[in-house]
């Protein structure tokens, strides 16, 4: 049987990268393969290539054997491919309908919308493939979850036959990412044909029928759930065998560094997005705030860190209440932060690395005098830093734009814990970074830990939460749910509770149920 | 690979370098002198070339010249274009002949006279250098500031008003009294849009504009009411500024050249000294270049905002100040030409830096003076200057069409400036 | 750049913010204290305003003067004003917060003239002919804006290209002795100005409110030249014919409102025209949802095979020609001749008036009239020999607009996209 797309020998330059490296995949119909790879191993520049967003410098597609040209989106939706962008490409003040028909609109008196028409057919579309959706509702009023299907809607609506599915869990609980999972394969069955791509080894087991796994641009292995376990996966992926644990030790956690009492934080349209949370951080121990994006996190962190002023309830660092202060008061106590987003919030990108090491404490002695800074104590300072953290930067006077992710993210992280602090609050310090880099900066946060150092660690990847933290406090629709030790749970535990179910509720049912899927 | 700097002046020195154009990756902070005025000059002399172009087209003489033979008429067109531009190039630096002969004399009326071309450039010139850092230092602090001719109008008003409403001071306090009166006025005028977007938001372009036609109003109002000059018949026109309030010239008339130049190119140091020597001028510019890190690294985002209009309302102010107590000795409506957008263009040429604003301001100044000349001898309307600013500015922002032109290679790195884009900037 | 957090719930109903709300309270009632201090106060009982309802010149739709009691008027405008703003601080108006100041605003207008002409008349109907046809560069500069940012590009050379285009419709008109060809030659001129500032700003992706200064500068320095090089030296150059009153049979015979809307200028016809049109194309037709993806999120218009670039520079072009079509207004529908600077930042009020309209075509005629009815007030100020100066009366609508404004940038309808240039990467 001809297979339904085939890719040969895909070749891909960008100024200083090999993205991709003569890449040959095929897909069969009514396949799903998964294409397994780290952050920047090439897996999403190829699938632009074959969605006609990037042009390939060598290589030929060939959809059912002949070979075609993708040179735009719309030469991609011709062919019959469509995506799920990990982003989604949905406009928030469209409804489900204009959404859906952009670019395919029904028209009617010439160029005049034919809402009607496309509600109707996009009504049947949600019927035949179970994926429930108001074609009225306006986009931005609906949860991520339903924002998904409609993005699958748009590409059924355009009777896509090739399905690229681009890190479609990275904003789903691991339950609603089990219902994608189904959709996914009810699509199979259904004679789509599905590339799904991602880094994560568990979905990768749970839903594929083949793994491709692509390292450093290049291919290097193919294999079926069956033969594969997550070790080898790993393994491939990598290329080198990873401990997938941090080696940490048992600690008895000291005095309470920080305090959450009843905290409530409202957004500028008064939604209330922390709902009542206490939580207290002891020194020696991270506690991790497991919970998937959007419940809240950014908001408690913002509120802990003074970037966003509390509506009620009292914060509490070192014994001094910071619910009013500035986050230059809260730095000067003794803390410090790792914000979730590095080139926005923690990097002034086209400021020299040195004048970044110093961008908390630049208004001090020694690195400024009355108000004069001293820019040889900042040189000095700086260079210490790039040899004790290992940034590999030409210079300490580059501008941090032109290092890389995991090394801008080091900068952060050489700023942050340099200083004498007592509180750390890392908020997903290692999002889209190498495996090396993560290792890196799991090893420096948990060195934090030993010397005494109260961490508040929140990230949505439940793997590094269960890794690092001594205590997990869950965090749903702005309220925590539960504070846990780690070694009292597992992961199918927190999972549940981050898609809001407590453990008390029914909970020896759900557990059977839960064991018997893979996680 | 790393240049280890030796002394306290030179890591500064390096590291503001470094700010102010990043280098190569691998080669630190070098970058050919030529690298950095190419854009600038090329796009003047492109500017000049479509002038000329404009200049031959308008003429009624080329095209009469035309219609008896092609190349008469572009013999013809040439002589207009030489005698204009030689009319632009006396009328601003000066008559080298006459320079010269000056010079042998050695008489020194003739002499001061024979340089009076370039002088009266400098005049022309010293309001732009306000005017131009002011516009530089709101980039820097992430602020797009098109309110400087308002601001300059206010400031030109409390220094009159100072000027001539206070007397009996001596100079040594007058004078500096007028001028900073100015710069306080120019500094609340900017002041109230700062306030306006660290508080709610409202973006500072619309609202810079709003200020500048309520500025205009506003002095219409004072000139022909409160502020207008007794006995001058309803002629919107202030009282001549007391003795003790102007800034000197230093020479007889018709020379203007005047003590303002120095200060302003004393102000365009402290400016430099304030943005890149200061703890003040890093949290300015680190609130420019990135709010949101800014405000995660525990700066006042709001209060620099305010700052920083402030600030360069007072610069705008005291392009107004020096206007009225060094030249004009009192006020009237056309008292701007158009200063304040062409700030807009000084600033983005001189890449921001202070010195690089003096420099394009000397090179307009040079440019509006010489065009008066060249409007009497050829008669080109003066606004060919505007024409001219526009095109360098656009040349200067759009490198990409210089770079087409001339087929430059583009550089590694491109410094970017951080600019506000639509409407949506304003609060962090 | 994409949002670190992906929110679960999206519960943006459009609200208004406390501070807003607040604000807009406040303002509310601080017109109420005017009217009171101001007006209220300073009126004797029993004395009597009269409103002449037909325009100067006009015989058919006349209509008997109006004559009110100035001081039970005032009254009654300062208790509604004053209910308003009490509401809008305790409970506020959400959608309509925009709306009600704007009636304050017209409410402060009507009581002050009430005030002024107590005891002696003001023809309302002249002044409110005059403020349809002040509003109409206004409108038609926020028309121009609407389009092009509902693309994604910000439009602030829209006053340079009126400028532009009232100079070339008063020289061609002149030439050729024809207001159409002289009209066309202000849209085309307008154009032309317009494909500049989207080649600056779409293909070179410069800064576009750089790319707007750069137009607006060259456009007053090339209007001025042009008009001292040609215009002044010889007046016939500077001459254009006049587009003349059309009546509208039938509705120009309504009292009041047919002097004003149906006997009056083509300009105003083609205004309302043109708010339908733009209305209609731009939310019910494949090319405005189009258009209005590119402005909200152009990548992803890209992915779905939409154009970007394309759309944005039809946008910015249709754009320009509106502009150009204010910029004729000045020449051949208003003053009969060109003189430098004559768009006298209309365009930048036309700007203010499209983000006070919420970036769509009704809001803008809307925020358009009330700038034109503070226009007409100023100007007709030494008539009714008022103690205000006009000079401090013609500030009122860039106050009105900076009060407006607080806290309303980006918390409209504003296109998300707005002011980025696309990068395809």
């Amino acid at each position: 049987m001809t297979p339904i797309l085939e890719l040969k020998g895909i070749t891909k330059q960008f100024p200083g990268v090999l993205a991709n490296d003569h890449i040959d995949l095929s897909l069969n119909k009514g396949e799903i393969l998964a294409l397994l790879g780290e952050n920047g191993a090439g897996k999403s520049t190829l699938m632009n290539i074959l969605y006609g967003l990037y042009q390939p410098d060598e290589g030929e597609i060939f959809i059912n054997g002949e070979k075609v040209m993708i040179s735009s989106p719309t030469d991609a939706i011709e062919a019959g491919i469509g995506m799920v962008h990990q982003h989604f490409m949905l406009i928030p003040v469209f409804t489900v309908a204009e959404n859906v028909m952009l670019g395919y609109e029904s028209v009617k008196y010439g160029d005049f919308l034919d809402r009607e028409d496309a509600s109707k057919k996009i009504s049947e579309i949600a019927e035949t493939f179970n994926l429930p959706v108001n074609p009225r509702d306006m986009v931005r009023d609906l949860p991520v979850g339903v924002q998904q299907k409609v993005e699958i809607i748009k590409l059924l609506y355009r009777e896509a036959e090739i399905l690229i599915f681009d890190e479609p869990t990275a904003v789903l609980t691991p339950q609603e990412a089990d219902e994608l999972f189904k959709i996914m394969r009810s699509l199979a069955e259904q004679g789509k044909s599905i590339i799904f791509i991602t880094h994560k080894l568990r979905e990768v087991l749970d839903v594929a029928d083949r793994i491709m796994v692509i390292r450093l641009g290049a291919v290097v292995g193919e294999t079926t759930p069956d033969e594969a376990d997550k070790n080898s996966l790993a393994a491939m992926m990598v290329g080198r065998e990873v401990s997938l644990v941090v080696e940490k030790e048992e600690k008895t956690p000291g005095d309470v560094v920080i305090s959450i009492q009843d905290l409530v934080v409202a957004d500028k349209f008064q939604n209330i997005v922390v709902d009542h949370v206490s939580l207290e951080v002891r020194a020696g121990e991270i506690v991790g705030i497991a919970g998937v994006q959007g419940n809240g996190q950014t908001e408690l962190v913002e509120a802990i860190t003074g970037l966003q002023k509390s509506s009620g309830g009292q914060i509490t660092l070192l014994g001094e209440d910071i619910s009013r202060a500035t986050p230059r008061q809260i730095t000067e106590l003794g803390s410090a932060h790792v914000p979730e987003d590095r080139q926005a919030d923690g990097l002034v990108l086209p400021f020299p690395t040195a004048e970044n090491l110093v961008l908390c404490t630049y208004y001090k002695e020694p690195f400024s005098k009355g108000v004069v800074l001293q820019y040889q104590t900042i040189l000095e300072h700086a260079e210490k830093l790039i040899t004790d953290f290992d940034i590999r930067t030409p210079s300490a006077l580059t501008p941090v734009s032109n290092l890389s992710g995991g090394n801008q993210q080091k900068v952060i992280i050489a700023r942050e814990l340099s200083r004498p602090i007592q509180f750390l609050m890392a908020s997903q310090p290692t999002r889209g970074l190498d495996v090396g880099s993560i290792e890196y900066i799991h090893k420096r946060i948990v060195q934090k830990r030993d010397d005494g150092c109260a961490v508040l660690l929140v990230s949505p990847e439940l793997d590094e939460i269960m890794e690092l933290s001594d205590r997990i406090a869950v965090m749903y629709r702005g309220k925590i749910l539960a504070v846990v030790n780690r070694s009292a749970v597992t992961k199918e535990e927190v999972g549940l509770m981050m898609a809001g179910v407590m453990p008390e509720e029914d909970f020896t049912a759900k557990k059977k149920h839960v064991v018997e899927r893979t996680f | 690979m790393k240049r280890e700097p030796k002394k306290l002046e030179e890591a500064g020195n390096v590291l503001l370098q470094e700010v102010n154009e990043p280098g190569d990756e691998h080669s630190a902070p070098k970058r050919s002198l030529w690298n950095v005025i190419a854009i600038p000059v090329l796009a003047i002399v492109t500017g000049l070339i479509i002038g000329a172009i404009l200049i031959a087209a308008t003429s009624t003489t080329v095209y009469a010249a035309f219609g008896e033979s092609f190349g008469q008429g572009l013999s013809t067109a040439l002589n207009e274009i030489s005698t204009a531009y030689q009319a632009l190039f006396t009328g601003s630096i000066g008559d080298p002949g006459r320079i010269i002969s000056a010079l042998g004399s050695g008489d020194e009326r003739a002499i001061r006279s024979a340089f009076n071309p370039f002088l009266e450039s400098l005049v022309q010139a010293t309001p732009y250098i306000f005017a131009g850092l002011a516009v530089a230092l709101g980039f820097r602090s992430g602020l797009f500031n098109i309110g400087v001719e308002g601001q300059l109008f206010i400031g030109a008003a409390c220094a009159t008003f100072v000027g001539y409403a206070i007397t009996g001071l001596p100079t040594i306090i007058h004078m500096p009294l007028a001028f900073l009166a100015g710069a306080l006025g120019g500094a609340l005028w900017g002041f109230i849009p700062g306030l306006l977007k660290a508080t709610t938001g409202g973006h500072e372009v619309i609202n810079t504009i709003m200020m500048n036609w309520i500025a205009f109003r506003l002095t219409e109002w004072l000139l022909s009411g409160p502020m207008n000059r007794p006995g001058a018949a309803g002629m919107p026109i202030s009282p001549l500024i007391e003795e003790s309030a102007q800034i000197p010239q230093f020479f007889q008339t018709p020379i203007r050249f005047h003590l303002g130049f120095f200060i302003a190119l004393g102000v365009a140091w402290l400016v430099w000294w304030l943005l890149f020597k200061t703890k003040w001028g890093l949290n300015l510019r680190t609130v420019g270049a990135n709010p949101r890190a800014a405000k995660y690294a525990g700066l006042n985002v709001a209060k620099s905002y305010m700052l920083g209009m402030a600030i360069s309302g007072a610069l705008a102010g005291m392009a107004g100040g020096v206007q009225i107590l060094a030249v004009n000795r009192s006020m009237a409506l056309g008292l701007s030409s158009g200063y304040g957008f062409d700030s807009i263009a000084l600033a983005l040429i001189g890449n921001n830096h202070p010195l690089g604003v003096v420099l394009a301001s000397i090179l307009f100044g040079t440019l509006r003076n010489g065009a008066t000349r060249m409007m009497v001898v050829s008669r080109i309307p003066i606004d060919i200057v505007d024409v001219l600013q526009a095109i360098i500015l656009m040349f200067v922002a759009a490198p990409a069409i210089i770079r087409g032109i001339y087929r430059l290679r583009k550089p590694k790195h491109e410094e970017e400036t951080v600019f506000v884009s639509g409407w949506g900037g304003g609060q962090s | 750049m994409t949002s670190a957090t992906q929110t679960i719930e999206h519960k943006r109903i459009y609200e208004i913010s406390p501070s807003r709300k607040l604000a807009m309270g406040i303002a509310e009632l601080l017109i109420a204290l005017v009217i009171l201090f101001g007006f209220v106060l300073n009126s004797a009982p029993g004395t009597l305003t009269r409103f002449v309802m037909t325009p100067g010149g006009i015989d058919v739709g006349t209509m008997g003067d109006w004559i009110i009691p100035t001081r039970s008027t005032l009254i009654a405008l300062l208790i509604i004003t004053t209910a308003i703003g009490i509401y809008q601080l305790i409970r506020g108006f959400g959608r309509a917060t925009n709306g009600m100041i704007g009636l304050c605003g017209l409410f402060l207008i009507f009581g002050f003239l009430t005030w002024q002409a107590g005891g002696t008349s003001v023809n309302l109907a002249g002044m409110l002919a005059s403020a349809v046809l002040l509003a109409v560069p206004i409108t038609l500069g926020a028309f121009s804006g609407v389009l092009s940012e509902r693309a994604g590009v910000v439009n602030i050379a829209i006053e340079g290209m009126m400028l532009m285009g009232s100079m070339f419709g008063a020289l061609i008109g002149s030439i050729t002795n024809s207001t159409w060809i002289g009209l066309l030659a202000a849209i085309l001129s307008g154009m032309l100005l317009s494909l500049l500032h989207a080649v600056l700003s779409i293909k070179y992706k410069i800064n576009q409110i750089i790319s707007g200064t750069v137009i607006n500068i060259f456009s007053a320095g090339m209007t001025a030249f042009i008009s001292q090089k040609y215009l002044q030296t010889n007046q016939a150059l500077n001459n254009p014919p006049l587009f003349p009153r059309i009546p509208i049979p039938g509705l120009a015979n309504i009292p009041l409102l047919g002097p004003i809307l149906f006997n009056t200028n083509v300009f105003v016809y083609l205004m309302f025209i043109l708010l339908v049109v733009i209305q209609v194309a731009l939310f019910s037709t494949r090319w405005g949802l189009r258009l209005r993806s590119v402005g909200e999120h152009p990548r992803a218009a890209d992915t779905l095979g939409i154009d970007v670039i394309k759309t944005r520079y039809v946008a910015v072009i249709l754009s320009g020609l509106v502009a150009g079509l204010a910029g004729g207004f000045f020449t051949l529908g208003s003053v009969g001749r060109f003189n430098e600077g004559m768009t006298a930042g209309k365009g930048f009020i036309g700007l203010a008036a499209m983000i006070f309209g919420n970036w769509r075509p009704l809001g803008a005629i809307g925020a358009g009239f009330l700038f034109g009815f503070a226009d007409a007030i100023g100007s007709k100020l030494s008539l009714l020999g008022s103690v205000i100066p006009p000079q401090i009366m013609a500030m009122a609508p860039y106050v009105i607009t900076m009060i407006v404004l607080a806290g309303f940038i980006g918390k409209g309808d504003m296109p998300a996209a707005d002011g980025e240039p696309y990068d395809k990467e």
